[in-house]
């Protein structure tokens, strides 16, 4: 639960690690399929699940 | 529990304060005061965590509220946090994505062509419809469990093979019905060949189309030009993209610069893409040889940073004006992004993603095509060279001294091997370039949701 703050506004989710309890399922999408080809953009992709 | 302050990092831009911390991969916009006492602990060796904070809360009481706000976000894990001590198990090899070099040729001659003008410097040739099949059955064999499967026509020009295209979309869709699997198709072009028959084809059975543009005409042509020298390719292109994305109701597309040292300017022409009528745009930095003229060198990159500081700006009057365009790198995930695991792996080249040769042979992505030491095998036999596949799947930020150390590392992966390789000629140390250009364009992109949701809270 997080605490509501008056200074502070958090933009992101959940903490990363947290993520290695349900994460690595593999459907998204592979980051060079989308537009780039010439450079890694993993943060621009989305999970699927 | 100590404070790890080395993946923190604070920046300003258009009056938003901003907070990353790049071991949780956590994203805070703060008002003044919060980013000065975060900025102050940072740079304070005497306070290593949260009972050092609360010393300096006794000491300085009208800091308490604040104090107490960065306290919590300690205890949720997504402020000064720790970074995993060691990476997850090596990940077994499932391929989930081909990308089939269908053409090792192509009706245009741009000048920073990473494909070296189409042919990948070998003989020009076209994939034939067995080698097609044939890569379309060793995906399907070797996805084991995974159901999407991707499959992206590049080249060279993949239109100058468009009946292997086709005929591949329909036996890749006839075969994935049959094991229970799925294929988005991507096809990427420069537009010369499109037709209105091509185009309803790509409309209908492709999840995503990139269409090759680099903005202003005069940009355009100076660096993409016909075989014969002559014409305008903007002209011949533009009406034919145009019409496709007018039909592709919905369906995802990207009008796809690149940009060089000819257009260091290069938010004017993401501007004139958006005039034209294209809203889903990216454009990037050009990859080659550093002594090529077109070359992006060290001494551009103060001006590159500013150029993406203004085209944040010029995303956001356009949004404000209600006639908005999205721009692919400032789309970063923040709520729903992707997995550790999927940070980990990056762009999976090697053993998730690879290429298709028309020869059949497999490399580790589209940019090894043609380098004789990146075979990794055959669509017939798999992949055989098992230690070049390891190779890329222990090239992760875990076993980078250089991203370790990063804010940035769980959002880039620590960039594209291929310019890795290629700049600093080891995985293991980046091309710096492109890394600060892809620190700027995640601050862009964490600025620019900083003011999209401000109006969505009281707080702050």
């Amino acid at each position: 639960m997080q605490m509501k703050k008056k200074h502070i506004r958090t933009l992101s989710g959940t903490a990363l690690k947290e993520t290695l309890k349900t994460g690595g399922c593999g459907e998204c999408q592979t980051s060079c399929q989308s537009a780039c080809k010439t450079s890694c953009t993993v943060g621009n992709q989305a999970c699927e699940k | 529990m100590l404070f790890d302050k080395v993946c923190v990092h604070t920046f300003s831009q258009g009056g938003q304060h901003l907070v990353v911390d790049g071991n949780s991969g956590a994203v805070h916009v703060v008002d003044g005061e919060t980013l000065t006492l975060i900025k102050r602990i940072c740079d304070n060796d005497r306070i290593h965590g949260p009972d050092d904070l609360k010393e300096l809360l006794e000491v300085e009481p009208q800091l308490t509220e604040i104090g107490h706000e960065l306290l919590a976000l300690v205890q949720e894990g997504l402020l000064f946090s720790s970074d995993l001590t060691e990476a997850p198990p090596r990940p077994e090899t499932v391929v989930k994505a081909l990308c089939l070099n269908v053409a090792h040729d192509c009706n245009l001659r741009c000048e920073y062509c990473f494909a070296s003008t189409g042919d990948f410097k070998g003989e020009r040739e076209l994939m034939s419809l067995d080698v097609a099949k044939a890569a379309v059955d060793f995906l399907i064999q070797n996805s084991k469990h995974r159901k999407q499967l991707e499959m992206d026509f590049f080249g060279g020009e993949p239109l100058m093979n468009w009946d292997v295209v086709r005929e591949t979309v329909d036996y890749a869709s006839a075969e994935a019905e049959k094991y229970g699997k799925t294929f988005r198709f991507t096809i990427t072009t420069n537009g010369i060949g499109l037709t209105p028959e091509i185009e309803d084809f790509i409309n209908e059975h492709m999840y995503n189309v990139v269409l090759s543009i680099d903005g202003r005409q005069e940009v355009n042509d100076r660096v993409r030009q016909t075989v014969s020298r002559r014409g305008s390719v903007y002209e011949i292109i533009i009406p034919k993209f145009l019409r496709l994305v007018r039909n592709r109701r919905g369906k995802s597309y990207y009008a796809r610069g690149t940009f060089t040292a000819y257009n260091l300017d290069f938010a004017s022409d993401v501007a004139h893409l958006h005039d034209l009528g294209f809203d889903q745009i990216s454009m990037e930095p050009v990859v080659g040889d550093a002594n090529e003229p077109y070359a992006l060198r060290k001494e551009h990159l103060p001006r590159i940073l500013e150029e993406y500081d203004r085209l944040a700006e010029l995303y956001l009057d356009r949004q404000r004006s209600g006639d908005g365009f999205n721009f692919f790198h400032f789309n970063v995930e923040l709520k729903k992004g992707p997995c550790l695991y999927k940070r980990l792996s990056g762009c999976g080249a090697g053993y998730e993603y690879l290429a298709v040769a028309p020869s059949g042979e497999l490399f580790p992505c589209h940019q090894f095509v043609g380098e004789s030491d990146y075979v990794l095998g055959t669509v017939w036999g798999g992949i055989e060279n098992q230690e070049l596949s390891t190779s890329f799947k222990d090239s992760h930020v875990l076993n980078k001294p250089v991203c370790r150390s990063c804010w940035a590392k769980y959002y880039c992966s620590g960039g594209c091997e291929k310019n890795n390789l290629q700049k600093a000629g080891t995985g293991k140390v980046l091309d710096e370039m492109a890394c600060n250009m892809e620190k700027k364009r995640l601050e862009c992109s964490f600025y620019l949701q900083a003011v999209r949701t401000e109006s969505e809270t009281e707080s702050v």
